[in-house]
């Protein structure tokens, strides 16, 4: 499949735009996601998708052909969705880090904004639950696990997307997960 | 309460990432066997990654097309340049035929005049061309609106264009005589010459 993707590559660098929709149509699925992991919100994560395809064919030209087509885009998207985030964020700096913690900020120590009512909480089937707790998850913690999950990526890939080393992806999935798994442990 | 190993945590999710030695995983395995609390976590932690992984988000139907419609418009210039790339044959064909025509017709109008092969031998009279008798003409013949006597020899290929040609009972041509009258015989023989050049 990435050689194809890689012939449609070429194409749209020698002009065919019409090859782009090969690539689109490929990926479309997997960015969403993404983006719907990060963001949350369904139309939100539909602009950002698209705006990270758009990116993405603007500067196809600068894509290394000997490189993972998937890791460039998710790149690309993810950068987006956080920047999305910090824009969306209060004027006071939630995000420094709590002193004496390590990698906890204050984001991890309130709930989201989109807080429901427990009752409500507990008709939320358990995928959308699932969401939410993500939702609160810090944005570093969150891209992580969520470019983990959405394309089974290995640590290598997402250290690439994230431009972390190795070890810090790996700290940030682990935290993350174990977040999520006692804030899922009510259900 | 139990005690456990100091690192059982990371072993659970490096187990989890398909990235734990396989004697930690003993280690981890031992352990949990055991352990109800850490078993308990390890259970959380496989239904928090069945519960990421098992929702199928899909985009929304028209995103595709959405994205093809924000991109960019292409210049004229590279429609162009990519219907051309699309339709080689066609562009060579017509090509071809647009300059083979062009100068096709153009030497139809030059070669209106009278003209005929140049031969020291032959004798030219209004618009016809005498090969006299006993006088050979080496080579070929080509005569173009005028007619052509041989009552000598021509070694070589003979041809009238637009003209007639009349052969004497001395007369001899050793090559092929052609006689070309009509405009499309005319094209005829234009671009046999042409082939005939090219290879």
């Amino acid at each position: 499949m990435e050689g194809l993707i890689k012939e449609r590559i070429q194409q749209v660098r020698d002009g065919d735009q019409r090859a782009f929709e090969d690539i689109v149509e490929f990926y479309k699925d997997k960015v969403f996601q993404l983006c719907y992991r990060m963001l949350g919100d369904r139309h939100e994560a539909e602009d950002v998708a698209q705006e990270a395809f758009l990116r993405a064919y603007v500067n196809i030209h600068t894509f290394q052909m000997n490189r993972k087509f998937s890791t460039w885009l998710y790149r690309i998207a993810t950068n987006l969705c956080i920047d999305r985030i910090r824009k969306k964020k209060p004027d006071f700096y939630l995000d420094a880090e709590v002193a004496g913690t390590e990698g906890l900020d204050m984001y991890s120590q309130i709930p989201s904004e989109g807080k429901l009512p427990e009752e409500e909480l507990e008709n939320l089937e358990l995928k959308e639950r699932i969401q939410l707790e993500i939702q609160k998850l810090p944005e570093k913690y969150r891209a992580a696990i969520v470019l983990k999950y959405v394309d089974e990526l290995s640590l290598k890939e997402i250290s690439e997307i994230l431009h972390l080393p190795v070890g810090t992806v790996k700290t940030r999935i682990h935290r993350g997960r174990d977040a999520l798994r006692k804030s899922m442990q009510s259900l | 309460m139990r005690q456990c190993p100091d690192d059982i945590e990371e072993y659970i999710h490096d187990y989890l990432d398909g990235e734990i030695e396989r004697e930690k995983a003993n280690v981890l395995l031992d352990h949990i066997a055991d352990c109800d609390e850490c078993m308990l976590t390890f259970q959380e932690l496989n239904r928090t990654i069945a519960l990421l992984q098992g929702s199928h988000i899909v985009a929304p139907v028209s995103f595709t097309s959405k994205v093809m419609d924000s991109l960019p418009k292409q210049s004229r210039k590279v429609n162009m340049k990519r219907w051309l790339q699309r339709n080689p044959v066609l562009i060579a064909a017509s090509m071809f035929l647009m300059l083979m025509g062009g100068t096709m017709f153009s030497y139809w109008g030059e070669e209106q005049q009278f003209s005929f092969s140049k031969d020291p031998d032959v004798i030219v009279l209004g618009q016809t061309v005498i090969i006299p008798e006993g006088k050979t003409v080496e080579g070929d013949m080509v005569v173009k609106n005028g007619d052509i006597k041989v009552e000598g020899t021509v070694h070589g290929d003979l041809t009238v264009i637009n003209g007639d040609k009349y052969l004497a009972g001395a007369g001899e041509v050793t090559g092929d005589i052609e006689e070309i009258d009509q405009l499309f015989e005319w094209v005829w023989y234009k671009v046999k010459e042409t082939v005939k050049n090219i290879f």
